[in-house]
């Protein structure tokens, strides 16, 4: 049992790729291994941004031998038959015994496979992993056929200790590495994982990701907290960072106080998009003026230099930004309208300044659903919503659009709700993203988001499989949060209609949009834990586009089947159903044929039959108050009743007319509880 | 700050020293283009270059022009007029990040004193067609490199692979002179009571004057005009197969769309059918040199 060994040196990897080459680097060699026959245990990998490392322990000297019996041809088979099978053996008709199988003889033989060397396979498990890594984006270099992520410089194998011989591309495996590019670059050799660690480590390069991480975490903390600040949460910011460095320096910076007064939003942008700063924050919250750099080398004046770099490459940004900040507050948001005239939204659906013109109707018309909103505020919202994308500030920063909006507008003396809402619009992004509450916001991220739905759809550029480039799937989970999560009621259809229209000369393409509506609200309350077949249910009744009225209905239906009655109610329905299905098949007819009360015999079937009578009214009127707990407590009334009738009653009567009038009783059962759910689409 | 009279931190010394780099590697020093460029990529010792079947190592300064950027001299960084030191290897050195090292140790950027990053940073030129993928290079978080492998030029594939480094003239010898403005710039090392110059003495008219014309003055009917007129001959001259001075129509017709661009008058769908025109030349020119050298072994010559 051995350890194998393996490292791929190469120039920078782009922080963004790491995590996944080594991922694919270890379920590659890992399949590899298990292909090849050979055992082993606790495969890792470890990524840099010059290195990919891969270890296992456990493995085998050599392949267990193998010993396989085939069996051929019978013996009085044709020659051809028996040649092939010899041919595909290798072997001789001496080395064949015969043997009976059910009367007749066959030629059997056992094939010996002898074990090989882990040694011998080990090469090529290698090169075969290799090769089949897939990088995002690769390149070739020199005279090289070799596609990799950027130019590879060697490879060190080791198995058992011992270097093994593997060529991959240009580069020829040694059993020699070298340390940190800048601290300590001399070849260094290594005979094992554990002595690879600890050298490497001894020459400035820290191999394991997580380890990176939590030092720059923790020395990142301990710097800010001696100027009594902390660092600002950001993990995606501290994965890529840990992908920058091979061995981590965390620094601290000052920002310049002339910039403070900047908006947060953009002092954060400028160090995180561009510098890959983390920001501090002061004990009450507060953006403070230090910075967190993380630099790749200790230097021989402890980073003074370093940082005092970096500080100057912050201020200048700083200055830029100060002068987008004081030039765009020059003009009026609504003086920058025009300017969308040059933004195509989409080829087929016009401007920017379309779509805004478009999202002030919609807004308006969604106002009058939404509960304290105003239609002239989200009329005037919906106006200024993009006016920042022609700004300096958001030319430069395009992750600050809507942001820099909201400040514009303040400036301008609109009023908190219309700037809010410019710059909540774009929300929710996502899962993840927090969701708008207040009225006009909720407006216009509607209006936005559902002009951008009806458009696409009616130029049938529908999301397919894993395409979605207009982010369409987003678009409507967002709709869908925005309405449940603040409990809105707003008749989709009538909206997506109005929508429609805003487009001129464009196809409605309602019905299709609801249907995509329907699967996006499944995978959303999927994810929240509800029973998709329960959703399926209720959207098969059709004709619902209240997404609140239509989650209150599951809600009570889950409820219901939750309880002893609705189980049972549930399985008599099937068997209703399945009972049915099987008769109209028989007869070739459908039962939907009115009760006659008159053929009615037994007290069973009546009470039954009067008892569905009474509760279809019920229903319909409970259903139209939107009571729906009542039509439920309905439903389980007839539990005990359908539960007596197959107790007590025989269906398939020899007298045709009642068997025919008991079939009819059935359907009324089915039809009468499908008017709540359709329940053939419930499992169970 | 240090720097004021300190000779080997010039902004000409700093040329000189990486020419003289660069010389020592083996590359040819040439001199700039004499067409407009928006950057040293255009120059054909790179583009055209970088499709030659052969061993071609260069390296060169360009002045390159960005009418958009031009700030009327207010701006510390920002210049519609400034210079690229420009290396293209090819097939590319096994160890040119190594060399590319050295030349920043030459101009005084020591790495046991900075922090020096390669983060990724892939290339792409949509008016020439071209792409390939490197780094910016960081030097205490200041870009101060371009590092492509070019994969693509012209739409053709680029074989053997060159690499190119662009490094930003004025914002590296901002740093190593420790200026703010780079009008402050020392350009020649000479004390300024014997007749010293600084970057603004030499510079800071021409982007006053300069970015009033490309901002104000341009007359955009004869802007329109040249681009048509050089589109066309570019064309023409194709047809007689003679792809390097149809290159240079190809280089004015670019320059002319950044100053369209910059008077404002070219909208969004506008501008991708522009560079759609241009890329269309410079692919002509592309195809046509590799044409040619592909069917003789005509050698020299261009460039």
């Amino acid at each position: 049992m051995a350890e194998l060994f393996l490292e791929i040196l190469s120039e920078e990897i782009p922080a963004r790729m790491q995590a996944r080459a080594a991922d694919d680097l270890k379920r590659l060699m890992a399949d590899g291994l298990k292909k090849a026959g050979l055992e082993f245990e606790n495969a890792r990998t470890f990524v840099t941004p010059r290195r990919l490392v891969f270890v296992a322990d456990g493995i085998p000297e050599s392949t267990p031998d193998i010993s396989e019996e085939r069996k051929g041809p019978a013996t009085d088979a044709p020659e051809q038959a028996l040649n092939g099978f010899l041919g595909s053996t290798g072997l001789t008709i001496d080395q064949c015994e015969k043997r009976e199988i059910k009367g007749r003889e066959f030629y059997f033989v056992v094939i010996e496979k002898p074990g090989a060397a882990a040694g011998d396979i080990l090469p090529g498990v290698i090169t075969e992993a290799l090769s089949a890594l897939p990088w995002a984006k690769s390149m070739k270099w020199a005279n090289h056929d070799l596609r990799w992520v950027r130019p590879l410089h060697g490879l060190v194998c080791l198995f058992d200790g011992k270097p093994l011989s593997v060529t991959f591309g240009p580069v020829s495996s040694t059993g020699a590495t070298v340390g940190h590019r800048f601290m300590s670059p001399a070849a260094i050799t290594v005979s094992s994982f554990d002595e690879y660690k600890a050298k490497l480590s001894a020459v400035k390069v820290m191999i394991d990701p997580s380890e990176r991480r939590d030092l720059i975490a923790s020395d990142a903390a301990k710097l800010a907290g001696t100027e009594g600040l902390m660092v600002k949460d950001d993990k995606g910011l501290l994965d890529e960072v840990a992908g920058l460095v091979e061995w981590p320096v965390v620094l601290m910076g000052r920002i310049d106080d002339q910039f403070m007064d900047l908006p947060p939003e953009v002092l954060t942008t400028s160090m995180r998009s561009h510098q890959k700063y983390f920001a501090c924050l002061d004990s009450s919250g507060n953006l403070a003026n230090r910075f967190i750099v993380v630099a790749n080398t200790e230097t021989k004046d402890g980073g003074a230099q370093v940082t005092a770099g970096n500080e100057r490459v912050l201020n200048a940004r700083l200055a830029d930004a100060r002068f987008f900040w004081d030039l765009d507050q020059q003009s009026s948001l609504a003086s920058r309208a025009p300017a969308l005239k040059d933004r195509i939204f989409h080829a087929r659906l016009g401007t920017l300044d379309d779509k805004v013109d478009r999202m002030q109707a919609l807004a308006a018309e969604i106002a009058g659903f939404v509960d304290g909103a105003d239609k002239d505020k989200a009329r005037s919202a919906a106006r200024l919503a993009k006016a920042d994308l022609s700004t300096g500030m958001v030319a430069e920063f395009p992750d600050l659009q809507g942001i820099m909006g909201r400040y514009y507008a303040q400036h301008d003396g609109e009023s908190t709700e219309v700037a809010d809402a410019i710059a909540e619009h774009y929300a929710p992004q996502g899962p993840g993203d927090t969701c708008p509450t207040k009225p006009i916001s909720v407006c216009v991220a509607l209006a936005d988001k559902i002009d951008t739905l009806v458009g696409f759809f009616g130029i049938d550029e529908k999301p397919t499989g894993s395409k979605d480039p207009y982010a369409l799937r987003r678009a409507a989970l967002g709709v869908i949060r925005l309405i449940l999560e603040n409990d809105h009621r707003i008749p989709l259809s009538r909206v997506f209609s109005t929508a429609a229209k805003l487009y001129d000369g464009h196809e409605d393409d309602g019905a299709g949009l609801l249907d995509f509506f329907a699967d996006r609200l499944k995978v959303h309350l999927k994810e929240q834990g509800v029973r998709h077949d329960l959703i399926d249910a209720v959207f098969a009744l059709g004709g619902e586009d209240d997404l609140v009225r239509l989650l209150a209905r599951v809600d009570a239906l889950k409820g219901f089947l939750a309880t002893d009655d609705g189980a049972n109610l549930l399985a008599a329905y099937k068997r209703a159903a399945n009972i049915l299905r099987i008769e109209e098949k028989k007869d070739g007819t459908a039962f939907n044929a009115g009760v006659d009360a008159a053929l009615l015999t037994q007290d069973e079937e009546r009470a039954l039959h009067d008892y569905l009578q009474a509760m279809g009214t019920d229903i319909t009127s409970s259903l139209a108050a939107e009571n729906f707990t009542a039509v439920m407590e309905k439903l389980a009334g007839a539990r005990p009743l359908v539960d007596a009738f197959f107790d007590k009653v025989t269906v398939n009567d020899d007298d045709a007319a009642v068997r025919v009038n008991r079939l009819n009783l059935l359907a009324l059962v089915r039809r009468s509880v499908d008017e709540i759910a359709d329940f053939s689409r419930i499992e169970g | 700050m240090s720097g004021a009279s300190d000779k080997s931190k010039s902004f000409q010394s700093i040329i000189l020293a990486l020419q003289t780099f660069w010389a020592d590697q083996g590359c040819v020093i040439i001199q700039p283009y004499d067409v407009e460029v928006g950057a040293g990529t255009f120059h054909p010792a790179t583009t055209l270059r970088a499709l030659w079947p052969e061993i071609w190592n260069a390296a060169y300064v360009q002045p390159s022009r960005r009418p958009t950027d031009g700030r009327y001299g207010k701006n510390p960084n920002r210049l519609q007029h400034y210079y690229q030191f420009q290396v293209l290897m090819k097939p590319s050195p096994t160890n040119i990040q190594e060399m590319y090292l050295q030349s920043l140790a030459t101009i005084g950027i020591d790495p046991d004193y900075h922090d020096i990053r390669f983060v990724e940073d892939d290339w792409e030129s949509p008016t020439l067609g071209a792409w390939g993928l490197g780094w910016e290079v960081w030097c205490d978080g200041m870009e101060v490199s371009q590092f492509t492998y070019f994969q693509q030029v012209g739409g053709m594939d680029c074989t053997p692979v060159p690499v190119e480094l662009t490094y930003g003239l004025e914002r590296l010898a901002m740093y190593v002179q420790g200026v703010e403005n780079v009008y402050d710039l020392d350009w020649d090392g000479v004390p300024k009571d014997q007749g010293g110059k600084t970057y603004g003495d030499i510079y800071l008219e021409n982007e006053q004057q300069h970015s009033a014309y490309n901002f104000e003055i341009a007359d955009t009917d004869v802007l329109r005009r040249h681009f048509e007129d050089a589109e066309k001959e570019c064309a023409r001259i194709l047809e007689a197969r003679l792809p390097l001075p149809a290159y240079d129509q190809c280089l004015k017709a670019s320059h002319l769309f950044n100053l369209l661009d910059a008077r404002g008058v070219i909208s969004v769908t506008e501008r991708a059918a522009y560079i759609g025109r241009v890329r269309t030349l410079a692919k002509g020119c592309c195809e046509q040199w590799v044409e040619i050298h592909k069917a003789s072994d005509l050698d020299g010559g261009a460039a």
